[in-house]
């Protein structure tokens, strides 16, 4: 009773955590302390009544930059993750059913793009493409959908090599329904962890895009190039570093426990009670 | 007609290696036949082409007809064509109970999908059924067990339910590859008895896989024996009991009866 107790307690601390960046984003769309283009507020003033958090060393106001930047965050995250849900998926379903040369075919291709780390990939399409916020989020949609492909295949073969998918096809099943009650409910609590992850670490990887100056160009503030352009002066305001750098640590810690919750929730052999 | 009619079967690996060597036997409706071998004797390969599950990279020539009347050729014919069969004529039951259970699905609903598919139940006779089939196999506390998933209840339990999921589609053969291999001693015999006697009273053909000379004598009439993917010998029990040709059959019945032996002076002098 204990443990399934502070399991929902990290699921709540998750969502609280989660839900206050997406206030955050929501609210940027229809209200901002300040544009983003306002450069009224004097260069590098430290936090005040007017300015929360201070200006940048532009004299723009941080606040208003975070906010943007946590809706960069979130809909690179979310967007990221579906098309890598979408083609990552489809790829290790297939390859998961695939017998002999298709799976080989399939498995050596996946093989080839996780050798490639995401971020290097990410860069190889965003300097194809130009730099853009699409161009970021396909390329790290892209790049983490070879991860759950392998997840997806790996987690697939391991379900249909049980007795009770044999013992399931022995009474008749067909594959449809095999899939519908048996693959899908074994494969998915693995799968829901592995998407809240992979939210987290696109929210990362934008940010670390953006910090090499191939995210969102400005005046975009993606909290990747609040950072960067904070570099310069984080010895005379660092609250400038500090802001960003704090809030994409909570973004990471906040998908974390809510996968760790989900994950509890979707896996009844973790439940200990009766 | 036989229900199970197995012709010249060869099982090969993918790289060309027999596995299964030229096997026929068959079963008689209500008829029971053991099948016996260590393991790697291709006995539990037998029992996936009796049913049509061998894995895809196994090559099987010969023929395997099940179903009696109409039968149906379970090597090489299509998925659609084999469901037909599975679960209506024959199915099967594990050794290893802890996973022919989904481990994500309560066991009431496990039961409940054969009986939905095989005998168009619903609602209420649903429940009724699935609790009647947990009773058929003398589970305690049936009600309990079907809100329970498998981590949940003991492994003799489990067995049961895997026992009752195999019966659910009311199978004119069972077939069972070490169901107490992976039991207790006294788990074992339990659902020994349990077998004979559903398989009596629903007057059912019984295929019986198992290593163990001593077990298969307990429940069968008649034994085939493989050794290396061959059948050394076959026959009644009585006449492989008292006569064994083979050598690998004298064998196992000489440590059958050495088993048997100790166990009668344990008893006699406790």
């Amino acid at each position: 009773m204990k443990m399934k107790s502070n399991r929902s307690f990290s699921l709540i601390i998750g969502l609280v955590i989660l839900g206050a960046i997406t206030l955050m984003a929501l609210v940027s769309t229809v209200w901002l302390p300040y544009s983003i283009e306002n450069t009224d507020g004097g260069r590098l003033s430290p936090p005040s009544g007017s300015h929360w958090l201070g200006t940048d060393k532009l004299g723009r106001d941080l606040v208003s930059r975070l906010m943007v930047g946590a809706r960069i965050a979130l809909s690179v995250g979310f967007s990221a993750v579906v098309i890598a849900g979408v083609v990552g998926l489809t790829l290790g379903l297939a390859a998961g059913f695939a017998q002999r040369w298709l799976d080989e075919s399939l498995s050596a291709l996946l093989d080839i793009l996780i050798a490639f780390p995401t971020l290097l990939l990410a860069m190889l399409i965003v300097a194809a493409r130009g730099s853009s916020l699409t161009s970021a989020i396909f390329a790290i949609g892209f790049g983490m959908s070879a991860i759950i492909a392998r997840l997806t295949r790996l987690l697939v073969k391991r379900v249909l090599s049980k007795d009770f998918i044999t013992a399931s096809r022995a009474s008749g099943t067909s594959w449809t329904r095999i899939i519908v009650i048996h693959v899908a409910p074994n494969i998915w609590p693995t799968l829901v962890v592995s998407f809240a992850l992979q939210f987290g670490l696109a929210g990362l990887a934008e940010a670390s895009l953006s910090y090499l100056g191939l995210g969102a160009p400005p005046p975009n503030a993606s909290w990747g190039s609040l950072l960067q352009e904070a570099q310069a002066t984080v010895m005379t305001s660092p609250i400038g570093a500090i802001a960003p750098g704090v809030l994409l640590v909570a973004l990471v810690i906040g998908v974390n426990l809510i996968a760790d919750g989900l994950r509890d929730i979707a896996d009844p052999t973790l439940r200990r009670t009766r | 007609m036989n229900i199970l009619e197995i012709a010249n079967l060869d099982i090969y690996s993918s790289e060309g290696k027999g596995l299964v060597s030229d096997l026929s036997f068959s079963i008689a409706p209500g008829a029971r036949l053991g099948l016996i071998g260590e393991s790697g004797s291709g006995k539990s390969l037998t029992a996936l082409a009796a049913i049509g599950l061998l894995p895809s990279q196994l090559k099987a020539t010969g023929s395997v007809l099940l179903g009696g009347e109409s039968a149906q050729q379970m090597l090489g014919s299509s998925e659609r064509a084999l469901n037909r069969v599975r679960g209506r004529v024959a199915s099967i039951v594990f050794q290893e109970p802890l996973t022919a259970l989904d481990p994500l699905m309560k066991i009431g609903k496990q039961l409940s999908e054969p009986l939905k598919r095989h005998q168009k139940l619903e609602g209420q006779s649903l429940q009724h059924a699935i609790i009647d089939a947990l009773n058929e196999v003398r589970i305690n506390d049936p009600a309990r067990i079907a809100s329970s998933f498998p981590h949940q209840i003991s492994g003799g339990e489990r067995q049961r339910a895997a026992i009752a999921m195999a019966l659910a589609c009311k199978p004119t053969l069972l077939i069972a590859d070490e169901p107490t291999t992976a039991l207790d001693v006294t788990v074992q015999a339990e659902v020994l008895s349990l077998l004979d006697s559903v398989v009596s009273a629903r007057n059912m053909a019984l295929l019986f896989i198992s290593h163990d000379l001593a077990v298969v004598g307990q429940i069968t009439d008649s034994v085939v024996v493989l050794k290396d993917g061959v059948m050394v010998e076959s026959g009644s029990l009585h006449a492989i009991m008292s006569a064994p040709k083979h050598s690998y059959t004298r064998d196992l019945v000489i440590n059958a009866r050495l088993l048997d032996g100790a166990l009668d002076i344990a008893q006699g002098k406790g």
